[in-house]
């Protein structure tokens, strides 16, 4: 199978490490990986603002760079999550649902297609995951705790397979961080306080890093974590599958 | 046109074509009802008290009201205690009733619920504006969910029913639970075994 | 309290300003919200019923005319008189009418939201007829001047020694009392009074049955029925939505109200009417108030399935940070944001983008509203018809542009980090909003895209 590699915008330009991460673990469990240089952006930014008639020339250039390719795979469940959902062409439909059908955000890439069992990583620190909304309630990554249903997580059932990780409970296991999109900045107040309160709940709990499937979160919880002068470090998910 | 066509002819215009009433079994538990009743309804800030007949209510009544209370039933069977008045009192000359005591229907266990019909009222605002509340229940007389409980009512035609589940009660002053709010203070259910006369 | 020409984002600000505050609104919400858990957890076939209520909503809204008429003639059999008003202004004075036909000046209500739509407590104390609230919650709002801040628990923003403030100046109450239960004691005491001298009481409609002509009303404080139970009058309000099918289909709606409200397995009342008790009249006012319009939007029709429960709400992270009243509206939280938008949508412009799209008060919907969703429908529709700010029309045209070229986007991203590194100062300031509260992202050296240039294909 060749896989091609999506890098959200915003990782590739401020979070490489996720980015090289998420290859060296493909090509170790592998896969044969392809990242196609033209990619920008999946276009959610817009979209959510309300400007999705305005992703029209993101699409085309998405469906050109990647409409070949058996598996598509994102380090990222919202922008995997908004491909699926929202990529539409007028000329190359056919194309585009085909993407939507085989695009994967990593973990569940991992666990559904790689059928991943075990892994040689090594992250010996207290973690706390964080269960980044677009990828849990909208990719179906793990459980909601709204549902009556029962309790699994991909992603969690990846980062156990670390050896030496002790992933820490949490008051709130999947409350939003607030981030969503240009809400950050339009809706700053409450965006922060939402940012602070779950960096909160995962500071309480002893975590040194606190990852997810999802560097906005991350980037966002990051912001806080420094302004406050905390220690505690953020992971994409990748990054401490690739450890050690 | 009249407002009601008016509205009508939006509705039609614009509702979606037509999709089926779901045809869906809820399954049931059917064990254990009198304790699922009884836990349920504790914990609302009801109580269960189980007894063999009127005898264990009258003496109950005795021992939680004094001569001055206003004691209103149309129960038979406890007209010893019931204060004299008329029989089917104005709604407002109710409004001093210290204790009424009314008989139920049915209960439902999931919810420590009784359904109480009209006929079974001498006035619908009895069991409201009375200070405290003793309902009689047959122990026989229990469904599980709200399911059966609409099935045991089928199309019966009253003018008035309710569900009652414990005291009135109200949680508006920082979510600090209050029994007593307009309705009765308190709700006492006697669960008989025995048949009832 | 003037919120009108504020937006969700400023009101949210200025609620913000306090956060101990916040903290405090926000648990007490948690808190309900993991009630409600605890409560759907003890029935296994939870799933089921939401699957159940939503699609016997679905059949409602694809057959509404003929359920209205069904009702509307069952329930005149039985002796209540129905009423028909197209908007807010025909249900307020078809309400007035009713009352000065019989010389009636003061009214006790029981809670409906329908009516804090319709503004009718303010068109009726305009016309000389005094209106007592008397839900607690609601009361306690009412003696505010306030409305209420959420749907199901109308005072939630306010801290007991508010409470005991208000009562003390206007109930006469002991100064500094804040006991929860000397309160509500002397409110029961005070709307006693109220209830045995009112000759006219007006309640909602939680549910209207089509097949019997009845209508449920539900509380856990007694008050719809003190108040009916007394008066020579008793007028319902409901929306055209609130029509169900059948009387066994409440078997399913009664299951999932409260626990997805309150946590609670039922309210302590569930009171069904059908007759008006002898020498007394029931009068049901049927509002549409653009209900209608919103049952022809096809995106948009399925948020009339909403039950009001408010699980939206305290499930929502943002309505927990920001309070009802940020939401500048008689429903507020989720629900309204999608509700909203069809009555005015330059006035309720902002409320779809009061939300990171988590989805979860998708999740909690008893009736399966897909709000999330819907939400991100009204952005679209909400830009289309050209309600966005000038200055962000213009951000996203750019970002459009910018993004659809790779050249383009290699080098606005090239030349953002080189801005980042060497003059920070030009992001790290007053001007940016993410710089308030947050740092910024360090800058990396090299993107991926130009790490794998030089690591991997030539």
């Amino acid at each position: 199978m060749n896989v091609g590699l999506f890098i959200p915008c915003y990782v590739d330009q401020f979070y490489p490490g996720a980015a090289i991460a998420t290859l060296q673990l493909l090509e170790k469990l592998g896969v044969t990986v392809t990242y196609p240089k033209n990619q920008t952006c999946c276009g959610q930014p817009m979209a959510n603002s309300g400007f999705e008639h305005l992703t029209g020339g993101c699409n085309e250039l998405f469906i050109k760079n990647f409409a070949e390719f058996d598996y598509i795979v994102a380090p990222s469940g919202s922008c995997v999550l908004h491909i699926k959902e929202h990529l539409h062409s007028h000329e190359h439909e056919n194309e585009a649902a085909g993407i939507s059908s085989k695009i994967y955000e990593l973990s569940s890439f991992l666990t559904d297609v790689l059928k991943v069992e075990s892994l040689p990583s090594r992250f010996p620190f207290k973690v706390g995951v964080h269960q980044s909304c677009h990828g849990q309630r909208g990719l179906h990554l793990s459980q909601m705790s709204e549902l009556v249903a029962p309790a699994f997580s991909k992603p969690d059932s990846l980062l156990r397979m670390v050896k030496g990780i002790e992933i820490v409970p949490l008051n709130r296991m999947d409350e939003c961080c607030g981030f969503g999109g240009t809400f950050c900045v339009a809706e700053e107040a409450v965006s922060a306080k939402m940012g602070k309160d779950r960096v909160e709940d995962h500071l309480a709990h002893g975590a040194e890093f606190i990852t997810g499937v999802d560097m906005s979160c991350l980037m966002h919880m990051e912001g806080i974590l420094n302004r406050r002068g905390s220690k505690v470090k953020v992971l994409h998910l990748a990054e401490i599958l690739n450890a050690g | 046109m009249t407002t009601r066509e008016q509205i009508l002819d939006a509705i039609r215009a614009n509702q979606p074509a037509l999709t089926a009433l779901p045809g869906v079994i809820i399954p049931a538990d059917n064990t254990g009802l009198q304790a699922k009743f009884t836990e349920t309804l504790t914990t609302i800030g009801g109580k269960v008290i189980k007894a063999n007949g009127y005898d264990d209510v009258i003496a109950y009544i005795r021992s939680i009201t004094n001569a001055g209370h206003r004691i209103i039933s149309a129960i038979t069977g406890l007209a010893e205690v019931i204060s004299a008045g008329e029989a089917s009192p104005l709604p407002h000359s109710l409004q001093d009733t210290e204790l009424a005591i009314i008989k139920a229907d049915f209960g439902v266990a999931e919810n420590g619920a009784v359904w109480i019909t009209e006929d079974l009222l001498s006035q619908r605002v009895l069991p409201f504006i009375c200070q405290h509340l003793i309902v009689i229940l047959n122990a026989d007389d229990l469904v599980a969910n709200m399911h059966q409980a609409y099935e045991k009512i089928g199309d019966e035609h009253y003018g008035y029913g309710t569900f009652i589940a414990g005291p009135s009660k109200t949680a508006d002053i920082e979510q600090s639970l209050v029994l007593g709010a307009h309705g009765s203070r308190s709700m006492t259910i006697f669960l008989i075994s025995l048949p009832l006369d | 309290m003037h919120t009108e020409t504020k937006d969700h984002a400023e009101l949210a600000t200025v609620f913000n300003k306090d956060e101990a505050r916040v903290d405090w609104h926000d648990e007490t919400l948690w808190w309900i919200r993991q009630k409600r858990d605890k409560a759907v957890n003890h029935l296994p076939e939870w799933e089921l019923l939401r699957e159940t209520a939503s699609q016997i909503k679905d059949n409602v809204l694809s057959n509404l005319a003929g359920y209205l008429v069904q009702f509307e003639s069952n329930a005149q059999k039985n002796g209540i008189i129905v009423h028909w008003a197209a908007d807010a202004a025909e249900h307020n004075n078809i309400v007035l009418g009713l009352l000065h036909s019989k010389g009636i000046t003061k009214m006790v209500k029981s809670k409906s939201m329908l009516t804090e739509e319709c503004h009718l407590n303010e068109h009726l104390e305009n016309n000389g007829i005094e209106v007592i609230d008397s839900d607690l919650g609601e009361r306690i709002v009412q003696l505010a001047k306030e409305p209420p801040s959420h749907i199901v628990l109308p005072c939630i923003h306010k801290k007991k020694e508010e409470i005991g403030d208000l009562f003390h100046l206007h109930l006469g109450t002991p100064a500094g009392n804040a006991d929860p239960q000397f309160l509500t004691e002397t409110a029961r005491q005070h709307l006693r009074e109220t209830f045995l001298t009112r000759r006219a009481a007006l309640t909602g409609v939680n549910f209207a049955v089509a097949e019997t002509g009845e209508f449920v009303v539900c509380t856990n404080e007694g008050n719809a029925d003190m108040g009916a139970h007394l008066a020579d009058i008793h007028i319902a309000s409901m929306g055209i939505e609130k029509i169900i099918p059948k009387r066994k289909n409440l078997g399913v709606f009664l299951r999932l109200l409260t626990r997805s409200a309150t946590g609670q397995p039922i309210t302590t009342y569930s009171s069904h009417f059908s007759k008006p008790r002898e020498g007394t009249e029931i009068h049901i006012i049927i509002v549409d108030n653009g209900r209608s319009k919103q049952l022809g939007r096809e995106d948009f029709r399925n948020s009339l399935k909403c039950i009001r429960c408010g699980a939206c709400m305290n499930t929502c992270p943002v309505y927990r940070r920001s309070g009802g009243h940020s939401y500048h509206n008689a429903i507020s939280g989720p629900i309204g944001a999608i509700l909203a938008p069809n009555l005015d949508m330059e006035k309720y412009a902002d409320l779809p983008f009061a939300s990171t799209l988590c989805g979860s008060c998708s999740n909690v919907c008893p009736v399966k509203i897909d709000i999330h969703q819907q939400l991100y429908k009204w952005r679209q529709v909400i830009v289309q018809n050209g309600y966005a700010p000038a200055g962000k029309k213009a951000a996203m045209k750019l970002m459009s542009l910018t993004l659809s070229s790779p050249a383009a986007y290699h080098m606005g991203g090239k030349a953002g980090r080189f801005v980042m590194k060497y003059a920070p100062f030009a992001v790290n300031n007053k001007l940016n909003p993410w710089y308030k509260q947050r740092d910024m992202p360090e800058p990396p050296k090299e993107s991926f895209g130009e790490w794998y240039a030089k690591n991997r294909k030539a």
